[in-house]
């Protein structure tokens, strides 16, 4: 009884902090125009698989400083773009054994509008597969080249650029049929509380957004700018090495980037953002 | 910290000192009263509330302003808000209550987002790391997040915060 009383004592005084406090994020009003021509949501009505734990969804972009958003909303200053430019080198590169480009099968880039949308995605034999499983399968068994490594430069170069030409298309990920299990699979990690912190994604992403942590602002964690370019590493960040980052600081033991929980994991992850468009390359700090 | 507490420190540490730290209470040794408190220095020997200042600003000891806003700290940038403010905490606990926050807050906040302080058995997480490297704990160096003296050093500094 004590314990309920002293709580609501606490409970009154953090109230009265929050709303004393300015919420600076999301940003309420911003408006996120690529170039001053392509639209982004950065809003949207949340799925409803998500029974109500999020009351709208928002993009990562809405948590960030003014400076950081700006750096997105223009092509020439994000630098995010120059990692799909050398990506269209790549794209029309030969190599491998049989000496083929992506090109010589797939043609124009543009012919990957909304593959990244809908990663990651189940494959013929029932296995559940990011962006970077289908193009390593075309280096190993089509190209007869080596596979890129999940955070080598040409994997950063190609997956910006496919994602690019996605840019504006809403996330559209399966979760049902054959995609179930792993959707389930992604769920059930979301809510595990991991390591010695003993920390779910949900406790900091659904529970605190909008709040601090030390000083970080918690956004929803939302898949939807992936790849992301990071100022703080100065390089293009795939999915799964934020998600490696987000489980090392729960004191943890993570999970290998690619494996077969990280993929059920961006499945997930992916679907609460089922609404939002995706971003292409987003700028992040 | 008063000429009092000093003595008595420097009495008890000197006593631990020819115990070789006997007195230390091992996590899954620890007695709990009503639940969420505990009566006994977990130590033995008094805390120390300027060191509990420091333990509780440092990002490597306690980092409790990752969650906590503590007005009594205006020298840290970035108080985290994700959980009560520290002020006035030392009015609304009694020492026993802080002490057995500060060790297993869970147990005062079923489900609580604050982590357990005291507990040195890997076995009671799921994917337990080796500190912050993102790989296996190591069982041999595995242990609480903070030891016996430092959590004894916080809850002293702790009942200080009266004002709220
Ligand atoms: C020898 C021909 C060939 C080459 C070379 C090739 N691909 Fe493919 N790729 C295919 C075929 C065939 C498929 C499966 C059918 C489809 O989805 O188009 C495919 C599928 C894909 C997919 C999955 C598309 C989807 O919607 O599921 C991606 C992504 C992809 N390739 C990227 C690449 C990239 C990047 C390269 C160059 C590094 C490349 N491919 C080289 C033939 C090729
Ligand atoms: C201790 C709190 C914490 C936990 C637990 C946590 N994260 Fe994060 N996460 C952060 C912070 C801080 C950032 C950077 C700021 C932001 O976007 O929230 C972040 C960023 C992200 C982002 C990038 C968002 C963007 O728009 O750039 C994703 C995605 C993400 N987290 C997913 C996850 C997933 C999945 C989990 C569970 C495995 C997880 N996080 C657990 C704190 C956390
Ligand atoms: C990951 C976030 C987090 C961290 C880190 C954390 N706490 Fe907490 N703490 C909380 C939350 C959340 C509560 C509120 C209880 C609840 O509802 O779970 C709380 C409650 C408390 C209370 C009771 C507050 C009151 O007066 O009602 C005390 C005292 C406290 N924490 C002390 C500490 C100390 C000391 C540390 C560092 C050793 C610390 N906390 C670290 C999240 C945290």
């Amino acid at each position: 009884m004590k314990t309920i009383t002293k709580l609501w004592a606490s409970a009154a005084i953090c109230g009265a902090m929050l709303t004393g406090m300015a919420q600076a994020d999301p940003h309420p009003t911003a408006e996120l125009i690529i170039e001053g021509e392509l639209h982004l949501a950065t809003r949207a009505e949340p799925p409803e698989h998500l029974g109500g734990a999020l009351p709208e969804i928002y993009s990562g972009w809405l948590f960030r400083t003014d400076e950081t958003r700006e750096l997105q909303m223009d092509d020439f200053d994000n630098p995010g773009i120059l990692f799909t430019e050398r990506g269209l080198d790549r794209w029309e590169m030969a190599d491998g054994a049989t000496e083929q480009s992506c090109a010589d099968c797939h043609g124009d880039v543009e012919s990957m509008a909304g593959v990244r949308a809908v990663m990651p995605k189940v494959n013929e034999d029932g296995e559940l597969w990011a962006l970077q499983n289908y193009i390593n399968n075309c280096r190993t068994e089509r190209m007869e080249a080596d596979a890129w490594g999940w955070r080598s430069e040409p994997m950063k170069d190609m997956t910006s650029l496919i994602s690019l030409q996605s840019r504006g298309m809403p996330v559209a990920v399966h979760m049902d049929g054959d995609h179930a299990p792993f959707w389930e699979q992604g769920r059930e990690m979301y809510y595990t509380r991991f390591g010695q912190l003993e920390l779910s994604c949900a406790n900091c992403h659904e529970d605190n957004w909008g709040r601090m942590i030390r000083a970080d602002h918690l956004s929803q964690g939302m898949s939807n700018g992936f790849p992301t370019y990071r100022l703080k590493n100065a390089s293009i960040v795939p999915l799964h090495q934020r998600f490696l980052g987000c489980i090392r600081d729960t004191r943890g033991e993570t999970f290998a980037e690619g494996s077969p929980e990280f993929i059920a994991l961006e499945l997930y992850v992916a679907s609460r953002g089922l609404g939002l468009p995706i971003e292409g390359v987003s700028v992040r700090q | 910290m008063t000429r009092r507490s000093l003595t008595a420190a420097c009495t008890v540490s000197a006593v631990l000192w020819a115990s070789a730290a006997s007195a230390e209470i091992a996590p899954a040794d620890v007695v709990w009263e009503d639940e969420i408190a505990i009566p006994a220095s977990l130590s033995g020997a008094p805390g120390d509330p300027d060191a509990g200042r420091i333990a509780l600003s440092s990002r490597s000891v306690g980092n409790c302003l990752s969650c906590h806003v503590n007005s009594d700290m205006p020298e840290h940038d970035f108080h985290g808000d994700v959980a009560p403010p520290l002020d006035g905490t030392g009015a609304r606990w009694s020492e026993a209550e802080l002490r057995g926050i500060v060790a297993n807050a869970k147990r005062a906040f079923p489900g609580s987002m604050m982590p357990v302080f005291y507990n040195d058995n890997p076995a009671d997480y799921i994917r337990p790391g080796n500190a912050y490297t993102g790989r296996a704990y190591d069982p041999e160096t595995f242990s609480t997040l903070l030891s016996a003296q430092e959590i004894e050093d916080i809850v002293a500094y702790l009942v200080t915060l009266t004002e709220w």
